[in-house]
């Protein structure tokens, strides 16, 4: 089989079209994502006891579950058990928001736990406040820590919305097949959406390692 | 009144039991040594005053407030007893002057500005003006140890608490931080300092207490109880130690 460069060429606007979808739900999707994630592992690290068990669950439930199944239940299953209807692009970013929530709560709990003791009983013995020792002192501190795992968990999300071809969302792969269905150039397609998924992935590791550069692990 | 009164005090890690219905009382201008084997509860004795530990049972007040009074605000006790730790811990993310002053901007409720002229004058104060914008990592053990004097200073406490604040330091570099305590000592800042440094004890303390297994076994002039060491526990922890 000859590979056709023209091919990708004439594909490329509606590959692109994709790719724009892809990264709307992926930003939308971790915002929540990592607002979740710092919520329900704060409430790990610190929470009460109420606190803590929800935000287990919760943890439990989503990285026990595969999300295909996840976004499976939110479109089809969740309509038929509740009044609640979602589109397929609604359903998409909610997916990537409650299941990359549960792992960047464990990126947030490992990170909060690791800050040393110290810090807080040398804002204690100052006579600060719980509140202000969190958000001065172990928040910048954890932070930094939670960079590299948080840049790993972004790349992984990204990916994922690859999977919600099976609800029918124009995302970059989905766009990729639908071509390759009409043209059946399954080589100079799947070429293509590749090397768009590793500019994009390769875009996302350079900012965060710039980050990274400008923030030492303290 | 004492500016610190343990009464019948015990505290219990579990089924451990570190301190012993402890009686202490500290005075306004005493220079309060502890020593002891490691074990023998005086960093729990210290950790205790400012309430980074809480008792288990008895009564320990502070400038005659009751510590345990669910009524008491454990925030304004902890003002007014500074405290320096081994490990230093300043905090990493911010310069030597952010450090000092942070207390005074959140404890205190001081304004920024106001909070850098103070913390710029303890920083000279412990001589280390010129290392203002240095941050904790770009600083020497016996420095980091000294931004931290400040940094304890800064909230203007009543008492200074220091636990083992030379035993992380190179011998040389213990001189710098046991200097900047002596001058403490000299301007009638009250201390309780946990240490091994016998020597320091001896020429600075106006009042040492040894302890052993959760209790106080003597309580004296250091002066007195070294050169005549009243039991056997104490002058075997004395001969090892020196």
């Amino acid at each position: 089989m000859n590979f056709d460069v023209n091919i990708i060429w004439e594909s490329i606007p509606s590959l692109l079209e994709g790719a724009k979808l892809t990264l709307f739900i992926t930003g939308f999707g971790l915002a929540g994502g990592i607002l979740l994630g710092a919520l329900a592992g704060t409430a790990r690290a610190f929470g009460g006891w109420w606190l803590n068990k929800l935000a287990f669950v919760y943890i439990e439930l989503i990285r026990g579950t595969p999300i295909v199944v996840q976004v499976m239940f939110i479109y089809f299953a969740l309509p038929l058990a509740t009044d609640i209807r979602v589109d397929a692009l609604s359903a998409a970013v909610v997916s990537i928001t409650i299941n990359s929530g549960a792992y960047i709560a464990e990126i947030v709990r490992g990170a909060l736990i690791s800050i040393d003791k110290g810090m807080t009983e040398a804002g204690k013995a100052l006579g600060v406040s719980k509140v202000y020792i969190f958000f001065d002192i172990i928040m910048p501190l954890a932070f930094r820590r939670m960079i590299p795992p948080l840049g790993n968990q972004c790349i992984v999300s990204l990916k994922d919305t690859s999977l919600f071809i099976v609800i029918g969302v124009a995302e970059l792969t989905r766009q990729g097949q639908e071509i390759m269905a009409s043209n059946f150039r399954a080589l100079e397609i799947w070429s293509a959406v590749a090397i768009i998924y590793l500019i994009i992935t390769c875009s996302m590791a350079v900012s965060l390692r710039m980050i990274e550069k400008r923030m030492k692990v303290l | 009144m004492s500016l610190v009164e343990f009464k019948n005090v015990t505290k219990a890690f579990g089924k451990l039991v570190v301190l012993k219905n402890i009686d202490l009382s500290v005075e306004k201008g005493e220079i309060l040594f502890v020593v002891g084997p490691s074990g023998s509860g005086k960093s729990t004795l210290l950790r205790c005053i400012n309430a980074l530990e809480s008792i288990t049972t008895g009564d320990l007040l502070i400038e005659g407030v009751n510590i345990s009074d669910p009524k008491t605000n454990i925030e304004e006790i902890r003002r007014e007893a500074g405290m320096v730790f081994q490990q230093f811990n300043l905090f990493p993310h911010m310069n030597a002057l952010e450090n000092v002053s942070y207390g005074l901007r959140r404890a205190r409720k001081v304004t920024k500005s106001e909070a850098q002229i103070d913390a710029l004058a303890l920083l000279d104060k412990v001589g280390l003006k010129d290392r203002a914008e240095h941050y904790p990592d770009q600083l020497s053990g016996g420095q980091k140890q000294r931004v931290a004097i400040a940094r304890a200073l800064a909230v203007k406490p009543d008492l200074m608490l220091f636990d083992e604040p030379t035993s992380a330091l190179d011998p040389e570099l213990r001189y710098e931080v046991l200097k900047v305590m002596q001058d403490l000592a000299n301007e009638g800042m009250t201390m309780v300092v946990v240490t091994h440094e016998m020597a320091f004890a001896r020429k600075v303390g106006s009042r040492l207490i040894f302890m052993d297994d959760g209790k106080i076994v003597e309580d004296g002039d250091p002066e007195t109880l070294m050169a005549n060491p009243p039991n056997e526990r104490f002058s075997a922890f004395l001969s090892n130690i020196l």
